[in-house]
């Protein structure tokens, strides 16, 4: 039995960078404050020091440039991880992710390759007002050429970074801003790697199927501990990739519970469970037995004032009163 | 209103051509290699000029920019290059294509979306790279791929090598955020790249002093404390000189350098412009400055070239541009599983 310790997601993150860059000198990180400062979310602390400013490398507040110099640096063969400081700030760079990032291998026949990591945070919860507290990962997870992964566990995180990091393929990491206390096992001195593009079963059920990722499976899982007191078994499968989006664990699930909901931080309309919810239909129909719920954001810029802010994003008691309603 | 475009700046670049003084004597070249830059520079014109004709007979589809009277710029400066500098550049990118040696057969080919054309015809013409001659594209997003071209230099500063990358991009690009963040950042962290403004007086149909808060581009790259100067942009040495000057500039660890290259589209900013902004006459007096005509005459008086070697270089052109539109008409369309190929690596 591999010997595991209980670890932070902010301590996860972090050795998967540290391991990785031991592991391979291509790989260095560019951001905002990722170096002296250790980080915003102090993911990188004591970086600098170890690594040295050369591959701990802090740039001006210049999302394109972080972006674009990141794609650059990645198409002559070096495998840059570029910190996003939030995903907000994304949209400062939405060009360089979307149409240059997303498209360059493509579009020049297959002579490019970009092994390019933009690490960044997402999610409200923290009273940080509507710019500062959105989860926009739909919006990126549009885009074929790009590769959307987002992590439930320290677990998956680490070792979904690792394999983001050995990828060929530009890749948006997207952590969330309250989870990075979040604890969990994962293996001591072992070098794992989760494969990009699986989705996975974290809590086996049989009553109904609740489709999430990210945030979505804390939510999740304390939904599920209230139904399981009341005799309900909800069976939990956590998409950790939005693109490519792997449907297999969701379908096979489905066809045993008949039942889904989906569960998600972003906004409801255009989302995750607007795709999963017609993904079920085109694949599963004849095995629905009542309407597919979604549990998302309210569709409102999400407010500064703590009881407003939580009333716009999806709680456990949401959940729960959906799943009441699929059964 | 019609803008006119002021004789004073003819001037200027006329200003320009006297102060860099006599090149042609002062630079020491085998003839073979002015002979070579001649033809690269008829060899650009007379491809375009067939693929303005195909564009026409509607075998070429999208945008179109044709690079016509700039065709010095990127003759002069794949010509100063080492074998390891990378270029990249925007959309108007055919001249760069032809020069750094992608057989006209592939350029061809790509504009009329073939499967042999350089980018496997999904790219098109604003589109054309080649990894093997350190050609990193053909950008069609204005300014967009001024940030790439900084993470290009990165990428060789952290390999500690001593490529440079050379990054073309014309006036209109420096008024977008983009050549701002990468400009900057070129000389934060002492980038091996070199700028090169092509301007060309227009930014689409909006002339430079309609469109930029400082009508000589080279005073943005000041600001940001990086040495830069203006070069005449129709004399092909004028472009290598200052070119090979910069690199080593570059090369010998300074950081990054500006060169602005003062230069002019002959026809509209792609197929199909109105052209409403200018006069012909304005056209019509850059012309009398145009590139391959002023080196042609150039060569010819200093007796560096016999007009029967010019003509066998007009000879060998055409005939290769013909062979190229036979390549490119014959090849087959690109298969339908390209369609779903390199999406992704894995």
């Amino acid at each position: 039995m591999t010997e595991t310790k209980r670890i932070t997601m902010r301590e996860a993150i972090s050795q998967a960078l540290w391991e990785e860059m031991e592991r391979d000198e291509r790989v260095f990180i560019l951001g905002e404050e990722v170096g002296v400062w250790g980080g915003t979310y102090a993911v990188t602390k004591g970086f600098y020091d170890h690594f040295g400013p050369e591959r701990v490398k802090d740039t001006p507040i210049a999302e394109a440039a972080i972006i674009g110099a990141g794609i650059g640096a990645a198409m002559v063969g070096q495998r840059p991880v570029a910190e996003l400081m939030t995903i907000n700030f994304a949209f400062a760079a939405m060009d360089h992710i979307v149409n240059e990032a997303a498209k360059l291998r493509y579009m020049f026949g297959g002579q490019f390759k970009i092994p390019l990591v933009i690490r960044t945070v997402g999610g409200g919860g923290r009273q940080l007002g509507a710019t500062h507290s959105q989860t926009p990962d739909a919006i990126f997870a549009h885009f074929p050429g790009l590769k959307v992964v987002s992590p439930g566990t320290p677990y998956d995180a680490k070792g979904l970074l690792k394999a983001a990091i050995r990828s060929d393929d530009p890749i948006l990491f997207i952590e969330h801003a309250t989870m990075y206390q979040v604890r969990g096992e994962v293996p001591v001195d072992e070098d794992y790697t989760v494969p990009i593009g699986k989705s996975t079963i974290q809590r086996p059920g049989s009553d109904v199927t609740i489709v999430t990722y990210s945030k979505g499976l804390e939510l999740s899982t304390k939904a599920a501990d209230q139904l399981a007191r009341e005799g309900i078994e909800a069976e939990i499968v956590d998409l950790r990739t939005l693109r490519p989006l792997d449907m297999e664990p969701v379908i096979t699930s489905f066809k045993k519970t008949n039942r889904a909901v989906v569960v998600e931080e972003g906004w409801r309309s255009f989302g995750v469970g607007s795709e999963i919810a017609s993904r079920i239909y085109e694949e599963a129909f004849d095995y629905v037995d009542a309407p597919i719920q979604r549990v998302a954001q309210k569709e409102v810029p999400l407010p500064y004032n703590r009881t407003l802010e939580q009333a716009a994003l999806p709680q456990v008691e949401d959940i729960v009163k959906a799943v009441k309603e699929v059964l | 209103m019609r803008q006119v475009f002021p004789q004073a700046d003819c001037e200027k670049i006329n200003g320009i051509r006297n102060t860099i003084g006599n090149i042609l004597s002062g630079v020491i070249m085998e003839i073979q290699e002015h002979l070579d830059l001649y033809y690269q520079m008829v060899l650009i014109r007379r491809v375009e000029e067939r693929g303005a004709e195909l564009y026409q007979a509607g075998k070429i589809g999208g945008f179109m920019h044709l690079y016509i009277g700039q065709e010095a710029v990127s003759t002069g400066l794949v010509a100063a290059r080492k074998p390891q500098d990378r270029f990249i550049t925007a959309y108007r990118d055919h001249g760069l294509a032809l020069n750094v040696g992608i057989p006209a057969e592939q350029v061809m080919a790509e504009l009329l979306g073939k499967s042999t054309g350089i980018s496997k015809g999904k790219g098109g013409s604003m589109h054309m790279a080649d990894v093997e001659k350190n050609f990193w594209g053909g950008h069609a997003i204005v300014g967009a791929h001024l940030p790439l071209a900084a993470g290009l230099a990165l990428g060789d500063q952290y390999a500690k090598n001593d490529s440079v990358t050379v990054c073309m991009f014309g006036d209109g690009a420096t008024n977008i955020g983009f050549f701002h963040e990468a400009v900057n950042l070129s000389k934060v962290w002492k980038l091996p790249v070199l700028w090169v403004c092509e301007n060309n007086q227009y930014g689409m149909g909006t002339a430079v002093e309609r469109a930029s808060a400082v009508s000589e581009i080279r005073q943005k790259a000041e600001g940001y404390g990086i040495p830069n100067e203006r070069v005449d942009g129709m004399n092909v040495l004028a472009v290598k000189e200052a070119t090979a000057k910069a690199l080593d500039y570059i090369r010998a660890g300074n950081g990054p350098y500006f060169l602005e290259m003062i230069t002019y589209r002959y026809r509209g900013h792609s197929m199909g412009d109105p052209e409403r902004y200018r006069e012909s006459d304005e056209v019509k007096k850059w012309q009398e400055n145009d590139p391959i005509g002023i080196y042609h005459a150039r060569l010819l008086t200093e007796k560096i070239a016999s007009q029967e070697e010019f003509d066998a270089i007009d000879a060998r052109v055409a005939e290769e541009v013909q062979a190229a539109v036979q390549f490119a008409e014959e090849s087959p369309e690109p298969a339908m599983e390209e369609l779903f190929a390199d999406v992704y690596v894995e």
